[in-house]
């Protein structure tokens, strides 16, 4: 049977996250269909198609569907449920807001957060902020899964050649009004799919300091996060966290800056590939998990790290 | 305006959990128990809600076991004026929980139910959002910002991006980020006096919905560990190593 995949994207481009939900259907079916809602579609509609794994493009073209608004979204999904025996959608704030509407339409009960998949309907999924590990079995009729974007690779976005379809708009009346999104610009990497984090915590103080670690992450070519001790304390907005209620990581470089570790961050960066911890406090639990760990105060070790890589990057010049 | 708060008995987030050597769950039996985080939030809004004189009344519930009246003694203590609670002798999966609060809703009548974005134990991120869609009542998940004027909402999400703000009316189904504001301790007056406040206990069966599990567990296992790093003694030595041993720079 077929998988449909829910696309995460800004009417513009598609979202990483929809590239690493796609890998995790190509493991249920080779029959995978990618259903696009929003506004003003056509381009990125027709870009979609080349996707490798994709077989079918469904779009749902409405002026209504700009600003993604889940009750708009859920129905739509639901009425052409029948006939899939998966719907995916990744497991960010896009889709969990939306798929577990689904859920109650289709009276089915969703799996989160899967970063695992066993068989068709045998999946793995992290609990309690990823310190037990959970494997988990149904015989639903349609399973639907959000999909921890960080456990799936992305797929190949050539060599396809999916064919194009329009999926019928379902007018709801909606009460939830768009106003607008208070987006941060940067230049830098996408935190949840960077090859190299810099994260900082509670040990930066406050909001200024943490142009170390932008001076930094530049120099790496990295993205900037933080801990929910900083965010909390106004340092940084909230896009930045990493953590059990944040966002998840997982980078082949993660470089934990005045961050203790508290487990609910952990759950964040665990399964980054190298784990480097810079806290002046040797007793901070981070660095039981870290692979380098580097007992300093790091408003001395940030700029000295920058001074050294700077001297790398010139004896290789 | 009636208010009601879904509040849910979890691990303390303090604790460092244990999986049962059978590897058929966490180790819940003598662990320290507590309100999920992110529905003291909610909790804290009610209450703030009803000191604003926004709401008239506020109600919490909990689904579980009997030992679940803790917190709803804790939700009291903080301000909630009354609570429900709905027996069942096993953790339900989100869909029944929503289903079981849309029971309880239909009695109750609130304008708007406030809850936690996520439980800690299981982290599903559901229960809210399947609500809203039962009732056909708007959502508004992982708020850091709520006011309400008359019948009017207007709210600030956390989204991945950043914050996106909406506007939305009564009633509602809100889910709260921990970011959305700095939960009272109870104080010991308030913990005296919260033990007299009214707790009306219900069985889930009574309610006539299905709550069997639809997802069997089959095995719940330690997550890998990751093995002991070492310490570097400088800068120029952490340098070295990320460049000539882990190569990552």
């Amino acid at each position: 049977m077929a998988v449909l995949v829910i696309a995460e994207h800004d009417n513009n481009i598609l979202k990483t996250s929809t590239l690493n939900t796609i890998t995790a259907a190509a493991k249920l079916s080779d029959d995978i269909h990618l259903l696009i809602l929003g506004k003003d579609i056509e381009t990125l509609s027709n870009n979609a198609k080349t996707i490798h794994p994709i077989k079918k493009i469904l779009k749902c073209d409405n002026s209504k569907l700009e600003n993604f608004i889940p009750e708009l979204s859920a129905p739509i999904i639901s009425n052409i449920a029948n006939g899939y025996s998966h719907i995916l959608a990744p497991a960010s704030t896009f889709g969990k807001n939306l798929l577990p509407r689904v859920s109650a339409l289709l009276d089915v009960t969703q799996i989160s957060d899967v970063i695992e998949i066993k068989s068709e309907n045998t999946f793995v999924r992290p609990i309690y902020a990823g310190n037990a590990i959970s494997h988990v079995e149904t015989n639903q009729n349609i399973n639907l899964l959000t999909i921890r974007p960080t456990s799936f690779e992305k797929c190949e976005e050539t060599g396809g050649g999916a064919s194009l379809e329009d999926v019928q708009f379902i007018d709801s009346d909606v009460k939830t009004i768009f106003i607008g999104r208070e987006v941060s610009k940067s230049d830098r990497p996408e935190l949840g799919n960077a090859r190299i984090v810099v994260s900082g915590g509670r040990g930066m103080e406050n909001s200024e300091n943490f142009n170390l670690l932008y001076d930094l992450a530049d120099k790496l070519n990295a993205a900037v996060g933080a801990s929910r001790a900083a965010v909390d304390a106004g340092y940084i907005g909230n896009e930045y966290q990493v953590g059990q209620t944040g966002k998840m990581v997982a980078p082949e470089l993660y470089i934990a800056v005045g961050i203790s570790g508290a487990i609910q961050h952990l759950a964040g960066m665990k399964e980054s590939k190298v784990i480097v911890a810079i806290n002046k406090d040797t007793e901070a639990p981070i660095f039981n998990i870290a692979d380098y760990g580097l007992s300093s105060d790091l408003f001395q070790a940030i700029p000295e790290i920058i001074k050294e890589l700077n001297l790398l990057n010139k004896l290789e010049s | 305006m009636k208010v009601l708060v879904a509040v849910k008995r979890v691990v303390d987030y303090k604790v460092q959990i244990r999986v049962k050597s059978d590897n058929s769950g966490v180790e819940t039996q003598n662990v320290k128990m507590s309100v999920n985080p992110p529905d003291e939030n909610a909790i804290e809004e009610a209450v703030k809600l009803k000191e604003q004189g926004i709401a008239t009344e506020t109600v919490a519930i909990s689904i579980g076991d009997e030992k679940s009246q803790d917190v709803l003694r804790t939700s009291m203590a903080m301000g909630i004026d009354r609570s429900i609670l709905v027996k069942t002798p096993n953790s339900l999966e989100p869909l029944a929980v929503a289903k079981t609060l849309s029971k309880i809703i239909e009695k109750e009548n609130p304008d708007l139910v406030l809850m936690g974005k996520q439980a800690i134990d299981d982290d599903s991120n559901q229960t809210g959002q399947i609500l809203s869609a039962l009732l056909g009542w708007p959502q508004a998940c992982f708020i850091s910002d709520l006011k309400i004027e008359g019948n009017k909402l207007s709210i600030s999400r956390e989204i991945d991006e950043g914050i996106e703000k909406i506007e939305s009316s009564l009633p509602a189904v809100i889910t709260c980020d921990l970011r959305l504001n700095t939960p009272r301790f109870a104080s010991l007056p308030n913990i005296m006096k919260a033990k007299k406040k009214p707790l009306d206990i219900i069985d889930v069966s009574s309610l006539g919905i299905d709550t069997d599990p639809k997802i069997k567990i089959i095995r719940v296992e330690e997550p890998p560990k990751r093995k002991a790093g070492i310490m570097v003694n400088d800068v120029k030595e952490l340098v070295e190593k990320l460049k000539y041993e882990a190569k990552v720079i």
